[in-house]
């Protein structure tokens, strides 16, 4: 869907983009990173609202720069800001904008009823946008990214401002776009917990740069880190330390974290060591718990592993 | 086993047939640009919108008919008025002031709008070009100029015809009258245009616009005053240039033959050519600019 190669962006004082080769195929893609991490510069890029300092792009296998036009006839695009004129309702705004991407006018209107309907906005969308909240203002600005049946659709920051019922919300007619409607999308967020949730895919960026992309399965694989906590019925001493000592003594990576252990699961073995080990030293199991890795783990380890700082990049 | 349902209930059934695709025809950059002048016109009389858009627009629009209603009245009651009370291509100078608000008042509706709520993004990243965009809104608002203008002349024109004056020099006097009021529009369009896409504040784009027209008419009819007083009729008829009125003023009288509305035309076939190049350089400079700050904006 989307393929960049060395793509460079630079302001006069910012390297927005440096060097980022990435590919984006069909489904739902998250595209995560912090504030000013570049994720907004380069959909703008893809869309041809900004000349790329160097590097090349392409989206649908349209090259970026030469064939924006046909490129942007077929994607959809939802800002980050706020974009709606207060004035019109909802219906209006569509209607033209849907005309305005090439649909003759009956299709105009049949597509934005459909498609106001779809992202729920039943009988307020004849009121002017201007009494809206953030959140039907949002469904308005997805609504009328999609009303032209685009292949693709960006979707900058849609979460951005809502409650967390809101977001529930959006994140669950995101999904649909990309099962039900069969729309790619490149989702962006700064909150990696929510991108987790609905895409298939994730590209984690950095101050410009690429981060880590890979599957959101295989970042959030099974193996994880298994956490044991442990007392002892006869009134031993630090029945923690013991188990600790024995675990390692077998060559597991442990770790002590208060009063529960955090053992690197390495493979079926490691539940067997555990269970034989308690059993060996009399004591009783009080927690054993598998936690998964989240996204965030992966981007805290792979920026340490990379030496990028943590927090705000810009 | 027939089942006759009942019409009634069958009609009030919601059916959920899911998302559809969208196979049909998509249309290309003349229908786009087509869709947002026709839109964009019709915004400048408030058409299609809320009436409190209608007012201004419309109260603008029926002030400047009433000059020709009245001319016409007298017409036609009193027949025999012979001369003609006031040339076609003197209209618009005389009423400048109602022309100035309205441009005033209707390029940012239509051009501040858009950088105001950022409303351009959405159009950019369809597949309308920025040129497209610029000279679609540009066009409209010239075309919103050019009914305001025109429209009275032609009911003059009428009037005058009914009072039995000759067809054949009234329907010139008309047609130059006519092509100067188009020009007027264009170069006022543009001009209005670009002070509108400076600015996200509706109140300071009106401000400015209506100081620019009405401060250099002032400021031209002085010197043209003085330097005519004084028999420089060469510095009198140059110093028109410097206000869209007068310019255009001056290019109806060398391109149709009219009467001058200022105290001196364009000296000379010189002169009127450099009053034509001048227009048209104010015109290209101004879609230049328009442009330019339309390539900025996009990037945000």
């Amino acid at each position: 869907m989307i393929a960049t190669r060395e793509l460079t962006k630079n302001f006069s004082h910012v390297v927005a983009l440096d060097s980022l080769t990435i590919d984006v195929g069909a489904g739902v893609t998250g595209l995560v990173g912090a504030n000013g991490a570049g994720k907004s510069t380069l959909i703008k890029i893809l869309l041809g609202l900004l000349p790329a300092t160097s590097g090349s792009a392409s989206v649908l296998d349209l090259q970026v720069g030469r064939q924006d036009t046909e490129i942007r006839s077929r994607v959809g695009y939802m800002p980050e800001h706020d974009c709606l004129p207060p004035d019109v309702s909802a219906t209006e705004l569509i209607v033209h904008l849907a005309r305005i991407s090439g649909l003759p006018p009956d299709a105009a209107r049949e597509r934005s009823a459909d498609i106001l309907r779809h992202v729920g906005l039943a009988e307020e969308r004849y009121r002017p946008i201007g009494g809206y909240s953030t959140g039907m203002r949002q469904r308005v600005k997805l609504a009328q990214a999609i009303v032209h049946d685009p292949e693709l659709v960006f979707l900058d920051e849609p979460t951005n401002g809502l409650d967390p019922l809101g977001r529930d919300d959006m994140l669950a007619l995101i999904r649909r776009i990309g099962t039900e409607f069969g729309i790619a999308a490149l989702v962006t967020s700064h909150l990696l917990g929510e991108l987790e949730r609905i895409s298939d895919n994730i590209v984690v960026v950095d101050a410009g740069r690429l981060l880590r992309a890979s599957s959101t399965a295989e970042f959030t694989q099974m193996t994880g880190v298994l956490t044991v906590e442990v007392q002892d019925p006869s009134g031993g001493p630090n029945p923690r330390d013991r188990l600790g000592k024995a675990l390692a003594g077998r060559g597991l990576q442990v770790v002590q974290d208060g009063s529960v252990l955090r053992i690197e699961i390495e493979d079926e073995s490691t539940y067997d060591s555990v269970r034989d080990l308690v059993a060996e030293l009399g004591m009783g199991l009080v927690r054993l718990e598998q936690t998964r890795h989240r996204i965030e783990d992966i981007f805290i380890a792979d920026a340490n592993a990379q030496g990028v700082p943590d927090g705000d990049p810009a | 086993m027939a089942i006759q349902p009942e019409p009634e209930a069958r009609r009030s059934v919601i059916h959920d047939i899911g998302y559809r695709k969208y196979d049909g025809i998509r249309l290309g950059e003349a229908y786009t640009w087509r869709t947002l002048y026709e839109l964009g016109v019709k915004h400048c009389y408030g058409i299609g919108r809320a009436a409190r858009f209608k007012v201004l627009p419309m109260m603008l629009l029926t002030i400047m008919m009433i000059p020709a209603l009245v001319i016409v009245g007298v017409q036609v009651i009193v027949s025999d008025v012979a001369a003609q009370v006031l040339p076609y291509s003197r209209y618009s100078i005389i009423m400048q002031l109602i022309i100035s608000v309205f441009v005033a008042v209707q390029a940012p509706a239509l051009i501040s709008r858009d950088l105001r709520y950022r409303l351009l993004t959405l159009y950019l990243a369809r597949p309308l070009r920025l040129d497209t965009y610029v000279y679609a809104r540009l066009a409209a608002l010239a075309t919103g100029l050019f009914i305001l203008t025109g429209l009275p002349l032609l009911v003059l024109y009428v009037g005058t015809l009914l009072s039995g004056s000759s067809p054949a020099s009234e329907t010139t006097d008309l047609l130059g009258a006519l092509g100067g009021a188009a020009i007027l529009s264009i170069v006022l369009a543009s001009i209005a245009a670009v002070v509108s896409a400076t600015t996200t504040r509706r109140g300071f784009a009106i401000a400015a616009i209506i100081t620019t027209l009405i401060v250099s008419y002032t400021v031209v009819a002085t010197i043209q005053g003085i330097a005519d007083e004084r028999g420089n009729t060469e510095v009198a008829g140059y110093a028109g240039m410097f206000s869209p009125f007068t310019l255009v003023d001056g290019i109806q009288v060398s391109l149709f033959n009219t009467e001058a509305s200022t105290p001196a035309g364009p000296p000379g076939t010189v002169g009127g050519l450099i009053f034509i190049a001048f227009a048209i350089l104010i015109v290209l400079v101004c879609v230049g600019v328009l442009l330019w700050r339309y390539r900025k904006v996009a990037g945000r």
